[in-house]
């Protein structure tokens, strides 16, 4: 009954999505302005019923109702709960549900709160968030249904064991999150374009859904890319896979909109390109979505296989982006250029930023999408990995650096060369010092991690200089949040640049008693024990770790067997230092009674993880900053920006 | 020709009792390890399909790291390696496009996505002045 249910509040959250986008479009397109207030009360209708829907498919999870075909094929009536309940989401139609869920809570928000936007604009936002729902609704319902029913399944297959992990619970609804807040960035930017109103107050109106889109992309990458490192046991923490690339390519995108969102919104600036962007960034969260759900990649990542639904795809793909770029080239002769600005100003640093950004987009999308089409039209099959991406997207994203170090200390508009080069004196010698160390003590490394280090030290003290000489009571909170931000990309870097120059791996058979060096530490292995596991079978390998002269420490990979379905995995064992992290995999039985091990000292790995959190925590700090500005009292508001001698720093 | 005695030496002498087998150990030069694994980081294995070689569980991953080890301590270079690899693999193994017709496309789209970009950029910059 639950599954018939949830089946039937998702055909009426359907009905209502369609009744959304038909109310404005009659509103808009045909006069009935009367119709317009309706919108709102559907927009939450539609919200409700497809929580409902969701609510149900993870009530036949929990109850491993097995007459589900979906919980027969994912689920295990032996899975802990915490996994019956996010497996519910790690297959193809129930995270499709949960998209969608995302998609109709966004739009209740939308109707319920935005209060900024001109009415019209509105109401043709809220229809484009009901025409965007309508195809994922139609995709859910006549490819995917995920309350589908089948008899006689007394067990189901079980939940892949790499699944099986708390990060599943967390990961894919953050990016989704992401991912759909996206999707509301791009309905602002059709409502704008259909009732021609690109400007500074849409701007201000869609710029806390870029920059809370944004956060939950980049908390979704940073976690995710943790997730990976210490799961797949293999010591790294981005492969450059296909499905990574597809949450990359949305925080790419959506990194340059929020940028230029903040030109259009102070500066009056940037107004095609901005809404350019929106259509890219929402593409990118679609294609990122699809890549991972339509099979068509062969990847660590994709479970969920099934390129029949392909076709269904890359038509919901074309009538979303093929239709926002034909309404982009219908109406963008009506959209003037905004205000000008001179080559050295905060504008045109914006923009070159933007311009790198979506470089680094191409080569992503290039390197992820090629060998597919190649593969599709030749049958030649060629790989694309992390020696392509680091080699070419490498350089770029250096210098898309040195810009971000640049950018914040600009002033709008114009400025003189000579004045910006006075303020990144300090910069300068940072990264000077950091050369001279490096040379000193660190002996040759790669010229990547060398300028990557070089880099990292240069923008660190310039992220700090927007607050330099500055009343730090009177900065707002937003300022606060560019410098988090920015110190966060330095910070990120610095440990990118540590792990790929710096690593020490090693790879032994020992037997019992026999002891291992890595980095500063010796490693013993004390013997090698069997634990039972919830649902698997562990081997535990007992080491004793003792840093140079300290106390020895216990250290405890393992080994998973699972049975349901068969496979094997790692658990490494990570004890994480103040400057790094010791990384201790177990592997197969070798010889005997010997057991291979392999080990990582990964000096300063941990700053890749501690620069995101800081970026995502920027990003936070932005967009308290600026609901408080934009979005109470406009007294107050008018009031600041009058009284704000200096230009407003950029995000 | 090291290639070719390697390769003879791999399929017809039968190893001897007290050699290592490399699959799972490290060859004893570091220099040389450093470069079998830089070189097994970027080396697909073919079975499990996203993961390199240096990071599989699957037996054949095994077989792999066990040939690029023997093959760089008998003297070959990883390009030569990876090269061998291709051969008997297809271009797939390798994580490292070889630059060729069919594979100019992954460098010239960003290359002219930059240019592109940096045209547009500067055009709309010299209206201002």
């Amino acid at each position: 009954m639950i599954a018939e249910a949830g089946l039937a509040a998702l055909w009426l959250a359907a009905v209502m999505a369609l009744l959304q986008f038909a109310l404005g479009a009659l509103a808009l397109g045909r006069g009935r302005a009367g119709l317009a207030p309706a919108i709102q009360p559907v927009a939450v209708v539609q919200a409700v019923l497809v929580c409902i829907a969701f609510f149900c498919l993870i009530a036949v999870f929990v109850r491993s109702d097995m007459s589900v075909l979906l919980v027969a094929a994912n689920s295990h009536s032996a899975k802990p709960m915490l996994y019956k309940i996010a497996g519910t989401w790690g297959n193809h139609e129930g995270s499709m549900l949960l998209w969608v869920t995302i998609l109709g809570v966004a739009g209740a928000t939308i109707a319920l709160f935005e209060r900024q936007l001109r009415e019209d604009t509105r109401v043709a936002t809220l229809a484009a968030q009901g025409a965007i729902a309508l195809g994922f609704y139609a995709f859910l319902l006549f490819s995917s249904n995920p309350f589908a029913r089948i008899e006689n399944v007394v067990e189901g297959a079980g939940l892949n064991p790499l699944l099986q992990d708390p990060g599943l619970a967390f990961h894919p609804p953050t990016l989704y999150a992401g991912y759909v807040g996206m999707s509301a960035a791009f309905s602002f930017a059709v409502g704008a374009l259909v009732t021609r109103n690109v400007g500074p107050d849409f701007a201000r109106a869609m710029r806390p859904w870029i920059l809370g889109a944004w956060i939950f992309l980049t908390v979704g990458i940073t976690a995710g890319s943790y997730w990976a490192y210490y799961t797949l046991g293999w010591g790294g923490w981005w492969f450059w896979d296909p499905v990574e690339n597809a949450s990359l390519m949305p925080w790419l995108a959506a990194t340059a909109l929020l940028h230029s969102v903040t030109v259009l919104a102070t500066r009056d600036g940037l107004r095609a390109w901005t809404i350019m962007l929106s259509v890219l960034a929402f593409s990118m969260s679609m294609v990122g979505t699809f890549l991972v759900r339509s099979g068509i990649l062969t990847s660590v990542h994709s479970f969920a296989v099934d390129p029949e639904r392909g076709v269904f795809i890359l038509a919901l793909l074309a009538i979303y982006i093929g239709g926002a770029l034909a309404l982009f080239a219908m109406r963008i002769g009506t959209v003037s250029e905004g205000s000008r600005f001179d080559i050295v100003s905060r504008e045109a640093a914006l923009v070159l930023n933007n311009l790198m950004l979506t470089v680094v987009l191409v080569v992503v999308l290039a390197g992820t999408l090629y060998p597919l089409a190649l593969e599709a039209t030749s049958g030649t099959k060629i790989s694309v990995g992390a020696p392509y991406f680091n080699s070419v997207a490498g350089p770029i994203a250096l210098i898309t650096m040195v810009l971000l170090a640049a950018g914040p200390l600009l002033r709008w508009r114009s400025d003189k060369p000579r004045l910006v080069l006075d303020r990144l004196v300090f910069s300068f010698l940072a990264g000077a010092a950091a050369l001279l160390l490096i040379a000193a003590f660190a002996g040759s490394i790669g010229i990547l991690p060398l300028l990557g280090l070089v880099a990292a030290a240069i923008v660190a003290v310039a992220s700090l200089a927007p607050l330099w000489k500055r009343n730090l009571k009177r900065t707002p909170l937003f300022t606060f949040g560019m410098v988090m931000a920015h110190m966060g990309c330095a910070v990120s870097m610095a440990g990118m640049a540590c792990d790929s120059a710096f690593t020490r791996e090693t790879m032994v058979a020992m037997g019992p008693g026999e002891t291992q060096a890595v980095g500063d530490f010796a490693v013993t292995l004390a013997g090698v024990r069997e634990r039972p596991g919830p649902n698997y079978q562990a081997l535990e390998a007992v080491l004793s770790v003792s840093e140079k002269g300290g106390t020895p420490f216990e250290m405890l990979p393992q080994l998973h067997q699972f049975t349901d379905p068969p496979m094997q995995t790692n658990q490494a064992a990570i004890r994480t230092f103040w400057n790094g992290q010791l990384y201790l995999v177990l592997g197969e039985q070798s010889d005997g009674d010997k057991w291979v091990m392999r080990m990582w000292w990964k000096p300063f790995v941990t700053l890749i993880w501690l620069g995101g959190a800081m970026i995502a925590l920027g990003g936070m700090l932005s967009l308290l900053g600026r609901v408080r500005r934009d979005f109470l009292p406009r007294r107050r508001r008018t009031a600041t920006v009058e009284a704000l001698p200096e230009p407003e720093p950029a995000e | 020709m090291r290639r070719l005695a390697a390769l003879a030496l791999l399929i017809a002498a039968p190893l001897p009792a007290q050699a290592q087998d490399y699959a799972e150990v490290a060859l004893p030069d570091p220099a040389q390890e450093a470069q079998a694994s830089r070189l097994m980081d970027t080396i697909r294995c073919v079975v499990c399909q996203g993961q390199p070689i240096s990071g599989s569980n699957a037996d054949l991953a095994g077989d792999m790291r066990r040939i690029v080890r023997e093959r760089i301590a008998a003297g070959d270079t990883p390009d030569e390696v990876r090269a061998w690899l291709i051969s008997k693999y297809g271009d797939w193994v390798s994580f490292k496009p070889q630059v060729k017709p069919a594979t100019l496309p992954l460098w010239l789209i960003p290359l002219v996505a930059l240019v592109l970009g940096i045209w547009l950029v500067s055009r709309r910059l010299r209206r201002h002045h």
